[in-house]
């Protein structure tokens, strides 16, 4: 978010509302109206001072309307922007003329009654539509007396209640009476798979989102007692059940149930249930929590009508499959939610790939339209230490803890510091402005900044730095919050000791610190794209539409993968093999990698037999779509099975009903669902087998409506619209029935006779069949993943899919840079999901290419030539190829970083029997300084006057 | 912020600035684009900017 704030590319135009929208693609004239904030955004330093000399109150929305704020306000310190607002609705001046008292309050004269909606024409190639979800209506929730009692609140006002800058500043309380509530209850399916107010989907994200939940408020009172009164438990998603397995390791329990009502019952709530036997019960809670879904924005209508498309029954955009992220209007594309309820990483997903295929659109304009960041000139540091300490109270999650004004003060004594204070959120967007005033201000050339951890801020921080003048290696970070206040939660003291420690050690490295120069390489506009199944094509389809060479790699000897026999995959390998930009191999394996992101080198066979040869690539970029294939397992369920024309995969089945056989829909089947997956003989779930057994029974109703088809399930996951699917089936008759991990389902066959038993929940009773057909529905595996995994040197999930390089916010990028993964090969999941991954993967293996070069982390290790003796220890362990051996001018072998390679990992340099090696940012003598200081009970200024 | 650039071409509007928003902005601009990200409340970040934190790692959100 700060980002998109300081991306000069950017501009955030907010309170603002569309009005219309005409023109055709590459050529949009799009009206807006932005609404006054009736406070200058430039003037405002956002220090508050209106917020508490406003008289009025007004419920406060951000935080859910739990408590309360004033009409000119900011909904939290890093908003962005980070410039307070009146609330036009409720501030008395614009209300009944009057007051005014935050004019005169405001030392920055930022206040400003006169302002007017403003209405702007802007001219764009391209149009995102990203316009989120909307609230399942109030009513709806009041079956569970939501309304009626102040304990029964919705998920997002939990996740308020569990949030330290919530309404209890983290602490969950009752809102009846402020008590800790022991007993919680959460009620899935509210609002989601509900006819009763029209939502039959689906919301794909409130298991999920439960399970977090139960699991925080779980840390914030180990003693709470939780239960998730659910249907079906959805954690489809990539390692996600591992998650619901620690959720009831934790002891919150899961209670497969349809919730009747929520009734006041005393000073707590009553919850009658009633579960697959027939039986209703019912428990006293403190709290219950609704799971709400995700409901279609209000304004959807609206805006297909203002930008012409299309929407959906449940008014969310209407998208199909293999085009899953363009909406019925050309040039307009759609991302999140909008496009059908869904988690945070699908919505980056879909973000991606809609920026991907808009920059395909107008490549033409690629360029055209975008401003170039410019820093101020590195100034000289000298030789005079003059360091910046900024402690940071990280709202409360540093501050409730560590003494932060204490850690200041006693940086304050420190040799070379010269300026030192603390600040409320350090990586707020006016927190950066202060830091860069500081810097002018003091002169200083050295930053330390004792927050969180670097992983999230440090690249901001950096950022502001150059902004300041000052190079990025200037700066030190100290992670008081993981390591201090949230480790020793418990220990104020000793929390408050170590961040003092921490940061006297980060001042000592800081005395030492250089700028490091920043280094650019060119890169090679050409992708490698691994795998020519749908991801792999869709996605060299995507780059050469993007206007990039693409290289394409296919194991077997011909292109389409899993799906070759669906026309779209025939369609597309048309497109692929006549694109000039893309150069298609089959029968075709990578051998070895070397390089960075940029310029990689690849060496491939291609061609069978006394055709095959090998070849060298060179490009800059890599996608990995190597997909997965569908697993056989020989034991289901503890259960032998040898497949025969009558015990058949899912997809075996399928096939068998696209055919023309007269009997191709037998009489009676039974399905078994997570055949050989979720801890059977997989670990995970495969994502798509409920949609598929869904589908198939659907099918073989449609050909024999009188075939009987029982499906066992642990959990049905037809997540999304796919629900519809799922309530049809059942209408249509087919039988959906449980089973339980410790009663599970029997099958044997004996010659053509097939028996199935199983224990029916709801007759509770054991049940004994002969079906014609045992359909088992399998999982995916991935295909040599482990190979690639090592020649790419790129890491795999416990079940060998490829481990992303952020599970929510970089889901198609690896951690090697110029590495990307979508498709199969990162996780099971269907078609439409495929080519979304496949699309953003695309996205973002074109940045590198688009902007032309890649900047070198300056942390990286430097031989020094003349101690280097030439041993080659450092080659041999580099486990990045960084390093390679040169011959100095009087021909001796002497080691060399290829800085583009390098990740800074430091072995070289802890190995080096010569000292020869240093790392930009971490050298002998700052590491040494840093521990130096560690030891030292008595402060700098004490050693010294002694 | 950013100072409105009056150029014609090679901008791309994102309507909606929650997650999804910023990150189609985010991208386009690495992608070679000026993006004018237009949000009708008073801030962007939209729901995820409500969350604490995030399933299934739990890491914060902002």
């Amino acid at each position: 978010m700060v980002e998109a704030g300081r991306s000069p590319n950017i501009e955030i135009l907010t309170n603002t509302d569309l009005l219309s929208l005409k023109g055709k693609p590459g050529n949009f004239k799009a009206d807006i109206v932005q609404r006054p904030r009736y406070i200058n955004a430039d003037d405002c330093t956002a220090c508050g001072l209106c917020t508490e000399y406003c008289p009025r109150h007004q419920v406060d929305d951000y935080n859910e309307g739990l408590n309360l704020t004033r009409p000119i306000h900011i909904d939290y310190p890093q908003a962005v922007p980070a410039t307070y607002y009146i609330d036009p609705r409720s501030c008395l001046h614009l209300t009944h003329e009057t007051c005014q008292i935050c004019v005169p309050v405001c030392q920055s004269k930022a206040i400003d009654f006169s302002q007017t909606p403003e209405e702007k024409t802007l001219e764009v190639g391209a149009v995102i539509m990203s316009p989120g979800f909307g609230r399942i209506s109030e009513e709806t929730l009041a079956k569970y007396s939501f309304g009626k009692h102040p304990d029964v609140v919705t998920s997002i006002e939990f996740e308020r209640l569990l949030n330290p800058s919530g309404p209890f500043t983290g602490e969950v309380r009752c809102l009846s009476d402020n008590r800790h509530p022991h007993k919680i209850a959460f009620i899935q399916c509210v609002g989601s798979r509900d006819i009763g107010c029209d939502n039959g989907y689906c919301s794909s994200v409130c298991c999920m989102y439960a399970i977090k939940e139960a699991m925080v408020a779980k840390e914030h009172d180990p003693e709470a007692d939780i239960t998730v009164y659910y249907m079906d438990i959805r954690t489809q998603g990539k390692d996600f059940d591992a998650a619901q397995k620690r959720a009831e390791d934790k002891g919150i329990k899961f209670v497969r149930a349809k919730v009747a009502d929520v009734m006041p019952w005393g000073n707590h709530l009553r919850l009658t249930y009633s579960t697959l036997d027939g039986k209703h019960s019912f428990e006293p809670y403190d709290m219950v929590v609704l799971s709400v879904g995700l409901e279609s924005p209000p304004d959807a209508q609206k805006l297909a009508d203002m930008a012409g498309f299309k929407l959906n029954k449940y008014n969310f955009c209407d998208t199909d499959t293999f085009t899953p992220l363009a909406t019925s209007k050309e040039g307009v594309y759609v991302a999140g939610a909008f496009n059908g309820p869904m988690d945070i990483p699908e919505s980056v997903t879909q973000s991606s790939g809609a920026a991907g295929i808009a920059s395909g659109l107008i490549k033409k304009q690629r360029g055209k339209g975008i401003v170039h960041k410019s820093y101020p000139d590195e100034k000289d540091i000298g030789d005079d230490v003059r360091i910046g300490v900024f402690v940071c109270h990280c709202g409360i999650n540093i501050g409730s803890v560590v003494d932060v004004p204490d850690v200041s003060t006693y940086a304050g004594d420190m040799e070379g510091v010269v300026y030192y204070t603390e600040s409320l959120y350090s990586c707020s967007q006016d927190a950066q402005e202060v830091l860069k005033d500081k810097i002018k201000e003091h002169d200083l050339n050295r930053v330390v900044i004792a927050a969180c951890s670097p992983r999230t801020h440090e690249p901001l921080f950096q950022e502001t730095l150059k902004d300041a003048g000052l190079n990025r290696s200037l700066f030190e970070m100290v992670n008081i919050r993981d390591q201090c206040s949230w480790v020793h939660a418990n220990e104020p003291d000793a929390a408050t000791d170590k961040s003092k420690d921490l940061v006297r050690m980060a001042v000592a490295k800081a005395r030492h610190i250089q700028p490091l120069p920043e280094q650019t390489v060119p890169v090679n506009k050409t992708a490698l794209v691994l795998g020519g199944g749908i991801a792999g094509m869709t996605a060299a389809s995507d780059m050469a539409d993007q206007g990039f060479n693409c290289y394409l790699l296919e194991k077997q000897d011909s292109l389409g993968g899993n799906y070759k026999k669906l026309a779209h995959t025939k369609k597309l390998i048309e497109q692929v093999k006549k694109n000039k930009l893309i150069t298609a191999y089959t029968n075709a394996e990578l051998q070895q990698t070397s390089g960075f992101v940029g310029n990689f080198s690849s060496i491939i066979t291609t061609g069978k037999g006394a055709r095959a040869k090998e070849i060298t690539l060179d490009h800059g970029v890599i996608i990995i779509a190597t997909g997965a294939s569908e697993h056989r397992p020989e034991a289901v369920l503890g259960n032998s099975i040898k497949y025969s024309k009558n015990i058949v995969t899912q997809s075996e089945l399928a096939e068998q009903l696209e055919g023309k056989g007269k009997k191709r829909a037998p009489d009676s089947i039974v399905m078994v669902q997570c055949a050989g997956s979720r801890g059977d003989d997989l670990n995970y779930c495969s994502k798509t087998c409920c949609n598929t057994a869904v589908q198939n029974a659907l099918k073989v109703k449609e050909i024999n409506p009188d075939s009987q088809i029982v499906v066992l399930y642990r959990d049905i996951r037809t997540y999304g619209y796919a629900e519809d699917l799922y309530q049809d089936a059942r209408q249509k008759g087919v039988l959906f029935i449980p089973y339980e991990m410790d009663n599970k389902p029997t099958i044997s066959a004996k010659g053509k006779k097939l028996t199935v038993s199983f224990f029916d929940p709801i007759l509770q009773d054991d049940i004994t069949t002969n079906p014609q057909m045992v359909a088992l529905s399998v999982g995916m595996v991935p295909e040599e993943t482990d190979t690639l995994s090592k020649l790419l040197k790129v890491p795999v999930t416990a079940d060998s899919f490829f481990l992303e390089a952020h599970v929510k916010l970089r889901p198609v990028e690896l951690p090697v840079d110029g590495v990307y993964v979508c498709g199969l090969a990162h996780s099971p999941k269907p078609i439409n999901e495929i080519i979304v991954q496949a699309q953003a993967a695309s996205a973002k293996a074109a940045m590198p290419l688009v902007k032309g070069y890649v900047t070198v982390d300056p942390i990286v290790s430097n031989i020094d030539k003349e101690t280097c003796i030439g041993c080659r220890l450092c080659t041999s362990l580099c486990p990045y190829q960084a390093i390679q051996m040169v011959k100095d001018e009087n021909n001796r072998p002497k080691a060399e970083t290829i800085v583009a390679s390098c990740k800074a990992c430091g072995i070289c340099a802890s190995h080096c029997p010569t000292f020869a090696i240093s790392m930009g940012g971490f050298t002998n003598e700052q590491l040494t300084s840093q521990i130096e200081a560690f030891g030292k009970e008595i402060t700098e200024k004490e050693k010294e006057t002694a | 912020m950013a100072k409105a650039k009056k150029s014609r071409e090679g901008t791309v509007m994102v309507l909606g600035g929650g997650i999804a928003g910023v990150q189609a902005a985010l991208d386009l601009t690495d992608l070679g684009y000026y993006v004018y990200l237009v949000e009708k409340s008073p801030a962007i970040g939209g729901v995820m900017a409500q969350l604490d934190k995030t399933f299934p790692t739990n890491d914060c959100s902002l």
